[in-house]
């Protein structure tokens, strides 16, 4: 008998199942719900594993070797960009103010991810989800190296990036991205893959990484340019795997549509709002600017979150109620926070300016309705302030949301005037939100949101203060001690671009580079 | 019809990609931006591992595509010899 | 406008960042370092975890191992993932090329039949085994403390996936889709297989993760791979079985390599303290009875008469592998 006859080539599929779902079974020395502790507490009904559906179908070997191929050409790139002092080709250091927020609100949370899909890719029952969560917790510790790896090279020359994890830990406003991911790593694995598979890389990353990818190329950053499309191509298989996981959900069991849009609803406002900080980075962090926030907001959420929500319909899904204030929002959050970052750059580990003519004119032009009426006179008296020598720093400390832990500064969806607040009670005590999208997701789980570290919170009661500072010194300054405890360069870290050691070094450096001594 | 979308890092090995597409999909627009190249197409987007071979001259593994991939928008699916990026509605 | 800037010298600020300098001195540091030390968050959690309330999000209280810094626990290799990958992916091309070779000139079609069984009774359904060494090491990827042990814990738990996949390929080639679901069947009731689908079910329950570490990564392939990818290996080398010595070489290879990783974070976690060596040493007794019960009847397969010397030999080599990291034999 002819053996290779009778061996018939494996397709793509038949192949990749015999690697994958083949080498699981069902335990019968410790029940299967011993193995598997997390997988029903959530309430979401899972019959059958065997129907999911793999979207990418890399066995390891080919994991290894193309993910390998990535890695070289990414290093290759970052060995240049230092050999040739690549920082002195960006448009301007004000640029790097965006990268600074970047690396300390974006990469540590690529590595919580990393942990939380490893912690999916051991709860669920089901093989096919397992091994893609695997991969994507592979993805993830990668992309918070390449970041740390890429950015390391700014942190030799420039202020601002240099403890970033610390700094995630305990600086104001960090806390809105890294409660994001304390928030879905706190919840069980199903809640986890619509938090951060479905809403955050589905519905979500392209506003993130496009935008922030293009302001880089824009703005001569190869070295962000390269780690984060490089992060992008992974990004493929994230996305299609947050699709599929919400698809298989409501595919298995009616029961579980209630769950998964609250989860929707819940996360689309949860992300959202932490895309503020990309909105203020794309309308005023970047010298030469790709699109206003407002655009990119109707290119990738409107138009293509429009298509995914059409799609997902037959399933009963509805496209997130907070999408209406969203519509609104977009003309005004970019300025609010802008302005409000202006206001506290003294306690910001990265610098701050007033916005040019030029650059105030574009934003006219971007936002007819909005800037020259609501935000304009604003920027130009402080400009004003600044010019005659008082340059505005505001030394209280701003209320924030208890939900998504940004400070009261966005306003009422119908008067662009008044700001915005919501209050909600829980066993006696009050707790305040910045918005209704956020009250009702603390009014959803009030026993959770209570937990939250908000930063100021706890600057009041005294627990962000250095072991050395005495607040019975009477020459105590409570702020001045809070930005010790946040490890910040005094002067360096923080306050306006103008004037300050970053400007400072580029100026003198590409003086050199394009001068003869 | 919704669009759906593909993009790819602008460089060498992506032109060849990036042309096959476009012959294989008729329909389908570019959008050259900085360092990214993006296809959007009404409704479907069909990439096939043989257009790509007959302009590389050289066998070809549609899971290559990835080395060079930014973003896509659809439901994927994938097989021996297409890449299908589509919606259902 | 090209400006050559290399010709400018220009002094850094700083060499490195804070929490490394504070750890190393402000000098230029490995990518391993950047990407590796104090990387997982360790303090003000904002929230209890829904499914285990009693500990933070990371917790070092997950295990009863006590270390001053975790970080102590690093990898001799210094791999990050881009030194894994292309590690690994050098080595894949090595098992590509063998593979290919193997399928080009249908060598598996001359395997004497004695050893093509012997390879799908005992290579084949291992590939089940390695399955669950993917998922204990995703548990301590996921729940372990301190990025330095989490980090090669998902590396290991994905080079469990690429061996498990490897094994499936052996099958494939050799018999085709029968051998797998031959292989299943046997793994699910076969005597053979059932005492060590037994201790690798008890291990999956287990959930102080550094007693998962020993018994998964010390115990249990520091004797499951001498015995198969070593000495079964040479039997099928030395009796014309060389085709199915190309197609597990990457297993050699790994558990060589791997080994070292393993030892040098036992030697570490004992030396911190009598109380983590009289833990370990308890866990290694424990799990070392255990395992050599679970692959008694793998070793009688292969070795027959001579299986129990085999044993004897592979627990001597062991145990002095494990006194060399302080623990008692």
């Amino acid at each position: 008998m002819d053996m290779k006859a009778t061996k018939k080539k494996l397709g793509l599929k038949e192949k990749y199942a015999h690697m994958t779902r083949g080498l699981g079974w069902e335990t019968t020395y410790q029940p299967m719900d011993a193995v598997f502790p997390y997988a029903k507490f959530e309430g979401i009904k899972i019959h059958d594993w065997e129907r999911w559906e793999d979207p990418f179908r890399l066995t390891m070997d080919a994991y290894w070797k193309y993910q390998a191929e990535k890695e070289r050409k990414l290093y290759a790139v970052l060995d240049a960009f230092a050999q040739n002092n690549g920082h002195l080709s960006i448009t301007d250091a004000r640029y790097l103010n965006a990268i600074k927020l970047f690396l300390c609100g974006i990469s540590p949370l690529e590595y919580v991810a990393h942990r939380g899909f490893a912690a999916a890719g051991r709860n669920f029952p089901g093989v096919g989800p397992r091994i893609a969560c695997l991969m994507q917790s592979l993805d993830e510790i990668r992309h918070a190296q390449t970041q740390i790896h890429a950015l390391s090279n700014y942190n030799k020359y420039y202020d601002g990036f240099h403890d970033f994890k610390h700094m995630l830990e305990r600086v104001w406003y960090l806390s809105v991205p890294k409660s994001f991911f304390d928030d879905a790593y706190s919840a069980g694995p199903f809640e986890w893959m619509i938090a951060i598979g479905f809403s955050f890389e589905y519905v979500l990353t392209n506003l993130l990484f496009v935008p922030f990818m293009s302001g880089a190329a824009y703005n001569g950053d190869m070295a962000t340019v390269t780690f984060g499309f490089s992060a992008q191509s992974d990004e493929a298989r994230h996305m299609t795997l947050g699709l599929e996981c919400i698809k298989f959900m409501l595919e298995q069991d009616p029961d579980n549509l209630p769950i998964v849009q609250k989860w929707i609803d819940k996360w689309a406002w949860r992300g959202i709002r932490v895309l503020t900080l990309v909105g203020m980075m794309m309308d005023y962090m970047l010298p030469k600017r790709v699109m206003s926030w407002k655009e990119a907001w109707e290119i990738y959420f409107e138009q293509n979150g429009g298509a995914l929500f059409n799609d997902l319909a037959r399933y009963g899904i509805k496209m997130p109620d907070c999408v209406k204030q969203c519509t609104v929002d977009k003309e005004h959050i970019s300025h609010q926070a802008w302005a409000t970052f202006y206001q506290y750059g003294g306690a910001a580990a990265f610098h701050t300016w007033s916005p040019t003519d030029e650059e105030m004119d574009w934003l006219s032009a971007k936002y007819p309705n909005t800037f020259d009426k609501y935000y304009r006179p604003r920027f130009t008296y402080w400009r004003e302030q600044a010019e005659k020598g008082n340059r505005f720093y505001s030394n209280t400390l701003p209320m924030l949301c208890q939900v998504c832990q940004i400070p009261m500064v966005f306003t009422e969806p119908d008067d662009p005037t008044q700001i915005c607040y919501r209050e909600s009670e829980f066993k006696g005590e009050k707790f305040h939100t910045c918005s209704d999208g956020c009250k009702h997701i603390f009014d959803d789980e009030p026993e959770k949101y209570v937990q939250s570290w908000l930063p100021v919170h706890q600057i009041y009661q005294g627990n962000c203060f250095t072991p050395s500072a005495n607040p019975a010194d009477p020459a105590f300054d409570p702020m001045l001690e809070v930005l010790k405890f946040y490890n910040f360069n005094l002067g360096h870290d923080n306050m306006d671009y103008e004037g300050s050691r970053d400007q400072q070094n580029f100026n003198t450096w590409r003086g050199l580079a394009t001068k003869n001594v | 019809m919704s669009t759906v979308f593909i993009a790819f890092q602008t460089n060498e090995d992506t032109r060849p990609i990036v042309e096959s597409i476009m012959e294989d999909n008729p329909g389908a627009v570019l959008d050259e931006q900085p360092a990214m190249v993006k296809i959007n197409a009404e409704g479907k987007l069909v990439i096939k591992r043989e257009s790509i071979e007959a302009r590389i001259g050289r066998s070809f593994d549609l899971q290559e595509l990835q080395i060079n991939l930014i973003t896509i928008s659809g439901n994927l699916d994938e097989d021996d010899d297409t890449f299908t990026l589509a919606w259902n509605n | 406008m090209q400006i050559d800037l290399r010709t400018v010298a220009i002094k850094p600020v700083r060499q490195t960042f804070d929490n490394i300098a504070r750890r190393f001195g402000d000098k230029p540091a490995s990518r391993y370092q950047e990407g590796t030390y104090d990387v997982q968050q360790t303090d003000i959690f904002h929230y209890r975890p829904m499914w285990e309330p009693e500990f933070e999000l990371f917790d070092e209280r997950r295990t009863a191992i006590r270390m001053k810094d975790w970080y102590a626990l690093k990898d001799p290799r210094q791999f990050y993932y881009g030194a894994y990958t292309i590690a690994r992916s050098r080595q894949q091309d090595a098992a590509e090329a063998n593979f290919d070779m193997i399928e080009e000139r249908g060598l598996a079609d001359l395997l004497p039949a004695e050893l093509r069984q012997t390879a799908l009774d005992l290579l084949v359904p291992l590939r089940h085994a390695e399955w669950g060494g993917n998922m204990n090491n995703s548990f301590i990827a996921a729940y372990g403390y301190g990025t330095a042990i989490t980090q090669p814990c998902l590396y290991h738990a994905m080079d469990h996936l690429g061996v498990a996949q490897y094994l499936t390929r052996v099958g494939l080639e050799l018999q085709g889709p029968k051998a797998l679901d031959d292989a299943k069947a046997s793994w699910m009731n076969a005597p053979l297989w059932q005492p060590l689908r037994r201790y690798i079910e008890n291990t999956l329950v287990v959930r102080d993760w550094f007693e998962t570490f020993v018994a998964q990564n010390l115990v249990l392939e520091g004797l499951v791979y001498p015995l198969i990818f070593d000495r079964l290996d040479g039997e099928f080398s030395a009796k014309g079985g060389t085709p199915i010595s190309m197609m597990t070489r990457f297993m050699g290879e790994w558990s060589v390599e791997t080994a070292k990783w393993i030892d040098a974070q036992i030697k570490v976690a004992a030396a911190e303290s009598p109380d983590n060596k009289a833990l370990l040493n308890k866990w290694l007794a424990q799990y070392r009875g255990a395992a050599l019960e679970a692959i008694a009847p793998l070793a009688e397969r292969a070795f027959g008469a001579d299986a129990e010397a085999t044993l004897t030999d592979l627990t001597n080599e062991f145990n002095s592998r494990c006194a060399k990291q302080g623990l008692s034999v």
